[in-house]
């Protein structure tokens, strides 16, 4: 990793900024983490799913004295209605379990109770559902059409969600074009496919009365609320923990139906209940994404400089709406954020979410934006070609430079490096030595090609972002509560909820440096609803701003105080004392006390500091920021077979500008995972429904994940422009690294295709769909 | 379908006696029969790789034996790595290299390396790649999981 910074520098800290190793490992590494589905259970539940994409539910026929479930018994719980207030949005429930009609395959139908995980799925195997078939509505265009069979009948033509936006020049602008350029790009569906799957186990409590359910959640205070509220029971009356959980990526973000009959049985039968996902299941019916039409027209006048922008996104957003952020959650944020980091005032965007009989869009790492760069990049780079200027070249005359810039759809973008990211990426991969070895390779038969991606990255954005979308649920502000208890140890209790991302190790780094003790010393408390504050869990690249945010209020505070303390016990003005290495010292001299000794008469000699501080030692932030923007450039170099349609990505090369960065291994880490999805998402996956809505990629080997094998080494540079929209300057960035690779790989193919005279922007661009390409340019030749 | 077969599996040194119908997988033996739940299930179709154990010196994937077949066989699992409180050097690796994330697939990960490297230390990168690509990973993007396994393999050499 090499470092650039941009900004002030450092503050001369000594824990953020460094690549300690993580609190979180030595667990996990001996087999000792705790997830949902390692807890033992007195009932288990399998579900009966919909072999029918559409249709009437006839009868439900369950074995003698089996305990089978079906919407009929759940008559009081109410259905999944996600709101949002805007955008001529059709609010449509989700029942629990279908009920009357099925819409997509994988749907649950009934719920089977049993003493074993074994004797549940073999009774549900003797479980018969006829159901009446109608014609599926699989794809997001048929959706649309005239005379479309109606999923819902509350969304007239299947549109459930339709966003409109244009700039007043717009059409006076458009007309002074010396050329437009139109990208066509297609987006299949995908899978977030956390390596665990989702479970959940319910345990009721006959002292208390209460539930405890563990469940794999990204949001564990909003699940508590939500299935609390469909059940109809007292809040309070629920505690959910998100265990150790084995990665999100935003499927994990949702409420799921399963996780609120699951709690409805436990407390209807007042025992303990467990369902663990199979992968089936997590492929078919958890949550899919990414599945759009993207049409994206750029005006340019004669200098290739980009003056306006049109786009429609399509997004099939599969039967139901995701509960919170609705299913708006791709095409509403690709119509505020389509204008990327380029300068571009004028712009018109039609953004339509519509239902098909498919399983339900949510979130997914990147969420909108993989799709949106790569349509852009894409654009771009067909503008250069159009133009007869170099693809960076392009870019040079259309980046955003002057910040804070105020885009066409009213955001604010702080202080960013989208020029500089690039430049260090073009000085790091020599153009002229690559365009050089093309040539050489393209000679001798061998198809070598290079692709740019830029690409902003919104991220820590508060509850106002979310409030301009018009959601019921507005997430965004984070609260910790930090504690120096009395014998000096420090926990950290947060309302995010991380799973993989290294939040334990960051967050305490940044407490250490504020109050003078060592990460070590310092636990940081998630997941609880019985011990951690309200909060909204992590998402959207948020984790590390907003609760870094609280946790250096917090931290702060408690600093404060600890001075005032040690400026009693040490007979010193405060201004001279200086925590660090575990004790308060005052400066220039030898005499100190330890950090532990003072946490100790905060609580027990609270008459000593003369009614100055309140006793005890516990302090709480509250952040709520307006959000900020990452940025990076990604390249891809890739090799393609032009005879068999495969690539391989030979290199990779990343050049990303997240803020200060508070621990570079974990950064790194981060990125790596996100452009090893990325690059799936660009050339492997997909989730292929057939035309009656069957899944045919219900396992693993069928829907591919990338392996070791076609992940390339990464080669990272980083800039450090420190935000002035996060107290601790940093920038989000667990999302950024899915983002790139989409763009970057694309344009490195076309850039391979050349010769060909073909182009693609379909992801993923598996060897099949290239090969159809260029069967179609050796047949025209 | 219920009739239970009584066997003894042999897991980290230690004996459990269980009861299992034929049917049951040895990776649901291990984690609910015999409560090491360290070993974990990703797909339970013989893709992810996240059951993988040893048995007898080959790493193999629990979620594709049957327990009755392990009956007899030296089982190791994530559980049984370390020494006490010395961590075996193939979890130091991954904790120095920030070779996991959620930790999910860590286990089989690191039962894979082991495995492979007890019976070729010297194992070529190349190799290594091949093996380490049998395994997925939704978290690291496997740089650094990569780059554990190689100082791994440096310090078993020792
Ligand atoms: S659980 Fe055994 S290979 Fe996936
Ligand atoms: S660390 Fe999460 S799946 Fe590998």
């Amino acid at each position: 990793m090499s470092a650039h910074t941009k900004g002030s520098g450092g503050d001369g800290m000594k824990w953020v900024g460094r690549s300690i190793r993580r609190l979180e490992d030595p667990a996990l590494v001996q087999g000792r983490g705790r997830f949902t589905g390692d807890l033992p259970s007195a009932r288990w539940v399998r579900f009966v799913r919909s072999p029918n994409a559409a249709g009437t539910i006839k009868s439900i026929t369950a074995p003698e004295g089996a305990m089978v479930i079906t919407a009929a018994d759940i008559k009081g719980v109410k259905k999944i209605t996600p709101m949002l207030h805007k955008f001529n949005y059709k609010p449509v429930g989700q029942p629990i379990l279908a009920d009357g009609e099925v819409r997509f395959v994988g749907e649950a139908v009934a719920a089977v109770v049993a003493a074993s995980e074994e004797e549940a799925e073999d009774i549900a195997d003797l479980v018969e559902i006829e159901i009446e078939d109608t014609a599926a509505v699989v794809d997001g265009r048929a959706a649309i059409e005239d005379g479309a069979r109606q999923i819902h009948p509350e969304a007239p033509g299947n549109v459930i969600l339709k966003g409109e936006a244009k700039t007043p020049g717009f059409d006076d602008v458009w007309a002074t074009a010396a050329k437009i350029i139109r990208c066509d790009a297609r987006s299949h569906r995908q899978n977030a496919t956390p390596m665990e799957a989702r479970a959940a186990h319910a345990a009721y409590d006959p002292v208390s009365g209460r539930i405890t359910l563990h469940c794999t959640a990204q949001m564990p205070h909003l699940m508590r609320t939500a299935i609390a509220d469909c059940i109809g029971m007292p809040e309070s009356d629920l505690r959910v923990i998100a265990p150790d959980v084995g990665g999100g990526f935003g499927q994990k973000m949702s409420l799921c139906t399963e996780y609120v009959l699951v709690t409805w049985l436990a407390r209807h039968l007042k025992t303990s209940v467990a369902w663990t996902e199979d992968r089936r299941e997590n492929l078919i019916a958890s949550f899919h994404s990414r599945d759009q039409y993207v049409t994206l027209e750029g005006a340019f006048d004669k200098d290739a400089k980009l003056i306006a922008l049109r786009a429609d996104v399509l997004s099939n957003v599969g039967a139901y709406s995701c509960f919170p952020t609705t299913c708006g959650v791709e095409p509403l944020m690709a119509m505020a954020e389509m204008p990327g980091p380029y300068d571009v005032q004028q712009y018109q965007c039609l953004a339509r979410g519509v239902l098909t009989n498919t399983c339900t869009m949510a979130a997914y790492r990147g969420v909108s934006r993989p799709v949106i760069t790569f349509t852009l990049e894409r654009l771009m780079d067909k503008a250069a070609k159009a133009f007869a200027v170099d693809p960076i070249d392009i870019r040079r005359r259309n980046l955003i430079t002057q910040f804070p810039y105020k885009s066409a759809m009213g955001l604010e973008y702080d202080e960013a490096s989208y020029r500089e990211t690039m430049e260090i990426a073009v000085e790091a991969i020599n153009m002229p030595a690559f365009r050089a070895r093309q040539q050489l390779a393209r000679d001798k038969g061998e198809y070598l090609g290079i692709g740019f991606a830029t690409f902003s990255e919104r991220t820590g954005y508060g509850s106002p972002a979310f409030a301009a979308r018009g959601m019921a649920i507005t997430p965004g502000w984070e609260t910790v509560h930090v504690t120096v208890d009395p014998s000096g140890f420090v926990e950290a209790r947060i309302g995010s909820s991380p799973h993989g991302q290294g939040l334990r190790t960051t967050l305490a780094q940044i407490i250490a440096d504020e109050i003078g003790v060592p990460p070590e010393m310092i636990k940081v408390i998630h997941g609880d609803t019985d011990t951690a504050p309200y909060g909204w869990g992590t998402f959207a690249s948020r984790s590390l701003v907003i609760s870094g945010g609280a946790t250096l209020i917090a931290a702060r505070k408690i600093r404060a105080k600890l001075l005032k303390i040690a400026g009693h016990m040490l007979e010193a003005a405060e201004t001279d004392i200086v925590l660090e290495d575990g004790k308060a010292k005052v400066a220039g001299t030898d005499r100190d006390i330890s950090i532990a000794a003072m946490a100790r008469e905060a609580y027990t000699q609270t008459h000593r500091f003369k009614g100055e501080i309140e006793p005890g030692l516990t302090e709480s932030g509250t952040y709520d920021p307006p959000g900020t923007f990452s940025n990076a450039c990604h390249v891809a170099l890739v090799r393609l077979d032009a005879e068999t349609g495969h690539v391989k990505v030979e290199r990779y090369l990343v050049a990303e500008d997240a803020g200060r960065i508070i621990n570079p291994m974990i950064a790194d880490g981060q990125v790596h995972g996100g452009v090893a999805q990325g690059i799936g998402n660009a050339l492997l996956e997909e989730i292929i429904y057939d035309e009656s809505g069957a899944i045919l990629t219900a396992n693993l080997a069928d829907y591919m994940p990338p392996t070791a094998h076609e992940i390339p080494s990464i080669e990272l540079h980083h800039m450090e422009t420190l935000s002035t929209q996060s107290i601790t300057k940093a920038k989000g960035l667990g999302e950024g690294g899915t983002i790139g690779p989409p763009a970057a790989v694309l344009n490195a193919i076309n850039d391979a295709l050349t010769p060909f005279g073909v182009e693609i922007d379909t992801i993923p661009a598996t060897p099949q769909r290239i090969r159809a390409l260029l069967r179609n340019a050796e047949r025209a030749t | 379908m219920t009739d239970k077969a009584t066997i003894t599996l042999t897991i980290n040194g230690k004996d459990y006696a269980i009861a299992v119908e034929p049917r049951r997988t040895l990776a649901d033996a291990i984690r609910e029969d015999c409560g090491q739940t360290g070993t974990h299930i990703g797909c339970e179709h013989g893709v992810c790789g996240a059951c993988t154990v040893i048995v007898d010196d080959a790493p193999v994937r629990s979620c594709l034996m049957f327990a009755v077949q392990a009956e007899g066989k030296n089982i190791r699992t994530v559980e049984g790595l370390a020494n006490g409180d010395t961590l075996h050097p193939m979890q130091q690796a991954f904790m120095d290299n920030h070779g996991l994330q959620c930790g999910f697939c860590t286990p089989g990960f690191l039962m894979l390396a082991v495995g492979v490297l007890e019976r070729e230390p010297n194992i070529s990168d190349e190799d290594l790649i091949d093996v380490l690509s049998s395994n997925l990973c939704r978290c690291t993007g496997y740089q650094n999981i990569i780059k554990s396994v190689r100082a791994a393999a440096q310090e078993m050499r020792k």
